[in-house]
């Protein structure tokens, strides 16, 4: 058995996408896409951690009821720069601008995105924006929370609210950017036979993205420069002592923010289909209408944006429709999980770390969602707006939601990417201990949050303590786990297993070239006679170069 | 024999990149990304439509008084301007497209005057609201916003900011911020688009060009008719609307 496992075959020494060139300028003026998308992955890593670091301060912070470690000017501070570096420099970019930039012409047959040399600006204006923004944490930062409310920005704050908002305003191009790239790719590059319902799942939920990456982030690009403008030369539509009004600040701010929720998940929920079909081998269940809610939930996601408001004496009949609406939305987000819980219904599951981060994620993600119909409810809201239950629920959509989402694509697409197994014992292993972790760090805090506790208060009443000590104890296991792939897919890079073109044994375009793939993707075009997860039947498969078990059962 | 036609397209065509197929789907892709492009730039240009809307119908008296102080004379003639350019950007196009090249280098250094024409009748209008004080806030320091506002009865200067009832100047400074920031981004893309159509003069004069190899020509022009668009709206939402209170 040992034997079988270890069955190699042997790589040929062929040129392909890493080893085409070799020196700084072939990577820093690339226009391959699969290049820009290893350039997007080393830098969201980086601001992953500086992200991660500002987390670590606010949960030390709060390991006990007075504010020992860090004063209430600097916590502000902290936990203002920790939502925007893991918001705009890691969250929002980090499916699309890795795994999409990557996959995308892979998987419909082309050679690159439609604009490479786009591609390739988009990542300088990435960077751009993520050294701006730095540069105004090091100057000073900026204590004005991530949602820049105003008149606070725009008159009181004194922290460096233009410099983050510049490099906000100049980040969110780059998205727009890969959004526009990945619709007209979609539209117009994909291989001979590749009709639309031919296209794994995960094409349609970044297309859905997309759509939101076009239509919100101009609005909030919009919005920042208004208030950059209202702060420096005193002209303005938000400050009241100016005439304007900071209520529509909020209804711009949201207008792209609750959107942008669903452009760090629709990603993931993507990623998650491609991995419960393919690790259960089986087709997905209903496939228009899990690519449909797709859309749906971008539609949707345009049309919520109220219920942020619901204690800023906005209307109450806005209240109200906004309240169902948000109500709606969950009915495509439930389309899906119960899609991809009747495609695991009788299905051969093999339990590879990918496979367990979708499962984690399915899990986290329904928590996640249905704390969202608390909020949505605008007598519960009432109670529970800005308390500890908000950063809860939104940490299950974007860590336990999104996150996991991109962790379990990593691991599943590294092979592709790198060339290279990542060591799967050790990817159980912090699947599991992330896992872990993840409950630990924010289960305690929907019911600190419920009980009253405020969020982004340094110091907090001592009843609430043992929660906290809970949380900070979870996140030391989180931080811990998200350690552990960060050490080993290094470490694969050199000493890994060498993948094969196909490892996990599946139908997708994306297996049917060379791993790593040549710079144009495929020897030649591809004719797609198939459909999405067109598994044989299972009697048929030929096991080969592979051991699998469950087809062993069998 | 279909085979060999698509080898003869893939080598053909010296601007054809890489990662496409043939000519055809690189000009399509082209296409379909300005007119994604324009989508956000719609989105981009609404989010001050929203303001403008929400302060025009919150402040109607004070929108109208200031509105009525600008010069309809130069707004109507850069309207005037502008749709002409964008006729003679769509004689561009047509004119690339069947390989015509020199109306389409005339009628490419034709849109291109009449954008710059545009501007400089732009600039005369802002320059005007500096010498009446009414550049709002801070944005040009030392020169705060400061209209001199015309008293009933006296004779009408045409320099003196007339106040309709209800009207406030704080109100009109607020308008006049909307003002110069929807059309103060308005003349930004004008300016770069200008800049687009200088560069396609250049390459037309090197005959880059053909009726198979057109996209950039078509693709700017999409988005000078954009720009076009965009100032078709604001002309009547600044300069008209609310013109009746003052003149019957």
């Amino acid at each position: 058995m040992k034997a079988i496992e270890s069955f190699e075959v042997p790589v040929p020494p062929k040129v392909n996408y890493i080893n085409a060139q070799y020196g700084l300028k072939s990577w820093l003026l690339t226009k391959d896409h699969k290049r820009i998308a290893l350039l997007y992955l080393g830098s969201i890593t980086f601001f992953f951690f500086i992200g991660g670091l500002y987390a670590m301060m606010i949960r030390l912070e709060l390991l006990t009821p007075q504010g020992d470690l860090l004063q209430s000017t600097t916590y502000n501070k902290v936990f203002t720069q920790h939502g925007i570096i893991m918001i705009f420099f890691f969250l929002i970019p980090s499916i699309p601008a890795t795994l999409g930039n990557f996959l995308i012409p892979m998987m419909i047959g082309a050679k690159d995105l439609a604009f490479p040399r786009i591609n390739l600006l988009s990542w300088y204006i990435y960077l751009a924006g993520g050294v701006i923004t730095i540069y105004a944490l090091l100057a000073g930062g900026v204590d004005t929370g991530w949602t820049f409310y105003t008149p606070f920005s725009t008159t009181f704050s004194n922290s460096y609210v233009v410099a983050t908002g510049l490099g906000i305003f100049i980040n969110g191009f780059s998205s727009i950017l890969t959004g526009l790239n990945f619709i007209v790719t979609i539209h117009t590059m994909r291989a001979p036979g590749m009709t639309w319902f031919r296209m794994p799942l995960f094409c349609w939920s970044l297309y859905a993205t997309s759509l939101i990456f076009i239509l919100g982030t101009p609005v909030i690009a919009i919005t920042i420069l208004l208030l950059a403008f209202e702060r420096v030369a005193r002209v303005g539509i938000f400050d009241p002592a100016l005439g304007g009004d900071p209520i529509l600040f909020q209804h711009l701010f949201w207008f792209y923010s609750h959107p942008a929720v669903y452009i760090m998940v629709l990603p993931s929920m993507g990623v998650v289909s491609e991995l419960i079909a393919n690790f259960s081998r089986k087709n997905i269940f209903g496939y228009g209408f899990v690519a449909f809610s797709s859309l749906a939930i971008a539609v949707f996601g345009f049309l919520v944006w109220g219920h942020h408001l619901f204690v800023s004496s906005q209307s109450v009949y806005a209240g109200m429709i906004f309240s169902f609406l948000s109500f709606a939305v969950a009915i495509p987000s439930a389309i899906k999980v119960f899609n991809w819980t009747a495609t695991l219904y009788k299905s051969s599951i093999s339990y590879d770390t990918p496979m367990l981060y979708a499962l984690g994620f399915i899990g986290l993600f329904t928590v996640g969602g249905m704390t969202g119909l608390f909020l949505a409810s605008l007598a519960v809201d009432v109670h529970l707006s800005d308390t500890y239950f908000v950063v809860a629920h939104f940490h299950y959509i974007m860590v336990g939601g999104a996150l996991m989402g991109y962790l379990g694509g990593l691991h599943y697409w590294w092979p592709k990417i790198s060339g290279r197994m990542y060591p799967e014992g050790w990817g159980r292993f912090s699947a599991l201990v992330i896992f872990v972790g993840f409950n630990l760090t924010f289960l305690p805090q929907f019911v600190a949050g419920y009980l009253g506790m405020p969020r982004r208060y340094h110091a907090y009443p001592p009843e609430f303590q043992v929660f906290n000590v809970l949380s900070t104890a979870g996140a030391s296991i989180l931080g811990f786990g998200m350690l552990i792939p960060a050490i080993y897919f290094v470490w694969s890079m050199r000493y890994g297993k060498h993948a094969e073109a196909n490892p996990w044994n599946l139908p997708g375009l994306e297996w049917r070239t060379a791993s790593p793939p040549p710079t144009e993707n495929f020897e030649v075009t591809p004719i797609v006679t198939w459909e999405a997860y067109e598994f044989a039947p299972p009697e048929e498969t030929e096991v080969v170069g592979k051991f699998r078990p469950e087809l062993e059962r069998i | 024999m279909s085979s060999h036609a698509t080898a003869q397209e893939v080598h053909g065509h010296p601007s054809l990149q890489h990662h496409f197929e043939n000519m055809e789907q690189q000009r399509e892709a082209g296409t379909l990304g300005m007119w994604v492009f324009l989508v956000t730039e719609i989105m981009f240009f609404g989010g001050m439509f929203l303001a403008y809307t929400l302060y025009r119908s919150t402040y109607p008296a004070s929108f109208a008084s200031a509105s009525n102080h600008l010069d309809i004379t130069l707004g109507a003639f850069n309207t005037g301007v502008l749709i002409l350019s964008s006729f003679t950007m769509a004689m561009a196009v047509y004119s690339t497209q069947v390989g015509q090249r020199r109306p389409q280098i005339l009628c490419l250094v034709l849109t291109l005057l009449l954008g710059l024409t545009f501007l400089g009748v732009k600039a005369v209008e802002y320059y005007d609201k500096y010498e009446d004080h009414l550049i709002p806030g801070r944005l040009i320091p030392g020169n705060p916003f400061k209209p001199e506002v015309q008293e009933e009865g006296q004779p009408k200067d045409p320099h003196k900011l007339h106040l309709l009832p209800g009207a406030t100047v704080p109100q009109v400074e607020m308008f006049y911020w909307i003002y110069f920031a929807m059309t103060g981004m308005h003349a930004l893309h004008m300016v770069i688009g200008a800049g687009l159509i200088t560069f396609l003069i250049i390459f037309s004069l090197k005959g880059r060009f053909d009726p198979e190899y057109h996209s950039p020509v078509e693709v700017i022009g999409l988005y000078w008719h954009f720009v076009d668009i965009v100032w078709i709206f604001l002309f009547p939402l600044l300069y008209l609307l609310g013109r009746h209170f003052e003149h019957g």
